[in-house]
């Protein structure tokens, strides 16, 4: 769409979208790779604590964290155009208000 | 736009390629938003059984091996990672280095999916299986999560092999420079897809594995 890396003569002629890349790098994802072994054991050691009613909580946020990670990083979503975002952020509501609406039923009926 | 073809100013710089990277990516994030739909459904049931059933989901997910859901995950891990690590290699125009790190994508996948079959097998062995002599005796709540545990875990295992075989047609294009280093939205979009079904396992194992 609005992205940078199509240049007049693509707009000109309502061509699609040609993607080019300007600094690809093997670094980042390699460190993003570290981080998401080391939440992965820390899943692994908070499980092993007995937290109560805590531990899903804690379970969820560290997923959560990890999908934060691949999808900024690995799907390369932080680097994207921003109509992605926005899908993601819509994709997410519907799942959460579906889920709201389960427990709803589910909070009155048992 | 159509006239913009019979264009008779010579303008050597206009490249006519019938492509659209970007919505290829975008055809591609959308199907990723039913498949999200689709396990999000399941994850729903899950959470509204184990709502139910705390008890039984606990006693249930204590027979699973947690040792081997962990390897399971980093396994993945480090296959996304090296999905990565090609798309990066083709970019730099490395070919030979891209489908190195392909391959051991693959290699990585076919290893989830050999764990998988053990695991399976094992609970099979026990007993633990549709008309199975141990679950039959099971309470609810148990029944319940093995149900859950065989329908998403099987489910994503489906996804895993999709995603080997779309990995697969990828590393055949590289290998005959279909995909080069400024054509490679198709490998991007084998990644996407590939990622997705790392989350998906990212929630599955502590929700599946770790439960006290």
């Amino acid at each position: 769409m609005s992205s940078n890396n199509n240049s007049e003569h693509n707009d000109q002629h309502g061509e699609g979208h040609i993607a080019e890349v300007h600094h690809p790098s093997y670094g980042v994802n390699v460190l993003v790779w570290i981080g998401l072994l080391s939440l992965t054991s820390i899943t692994v050691a908070v499980a092993g604590i007995n937290l109560g009613s805590l531990a899903l909580t804690v379970a969820l946020l560290i997923a959560l964290v990890k999908s934060m990670f691949v999808v900024n990083f690995f799907m390369h979503v932080k680097f994207d155009n921003k109509i992605i975002k926005l899908f993601i952020g819509v994709c997410m509501i519907i799942f959460i208000v579906v889920l709201i609406l389960t427990f709803f039923d589910l909070t009155f009926r048992y | 736009m159509s006239q913009t073809n019979e264009n008779t100013q010579p303008d050597y710089h206009v490249v006519h390629i019938h492509r659209d990277d970007f919505g290829s990516k975008m055809g591609l994030w959308l199907f990723l938003f039913t498949e999200i739909l689709l396990f999000g459904g399941l994850f729903i049931l899950y959470a509204a059984y184990r709502f139910i059933y705390p008890d039984g989901f606990a006693a249930a997910a204590s027979e699973l091996d947690v040792l081997l859901g962990a390897v399971n995950t980093v396994i993945l891990l480090t296959s996304s990672l090296t999905v990565v690590l090609g798309i990066v290699a083709l970019q730099k125009n490395n070919k030979k280095l891209s489908l190195f790190f392909l391959w051991v994508t693959v290699i990585c996948g076919l290893l989830f999916l050999v764990n998988k079959y053990f695991e399976w097998g094992a609970k099979f062995h026990h007993g633990i299986y549709p008309k199975g002599p141990a679950l039959q005796e099971m309470s609810e709540g148990e029944t319940m999560y093995f149900g859950l545990y065989y329908v998403m875990t099987g489910l994503h295992a489906l996804h895993i092999v999709v995603g080997l075989i779309f990995i697969g047609v990828v590393m055949w294009q590289i290998k005959k420079d279909v995909l080069t280093s400024t054509n490679f939205q198709r490998m991007e979009n084998a990644g996407l897809y590939w990622h997705l079904v790392d989350i998906i396992w990212i929630f599955l194992f502590p929700l599946l594995y770790l439960i006290h």
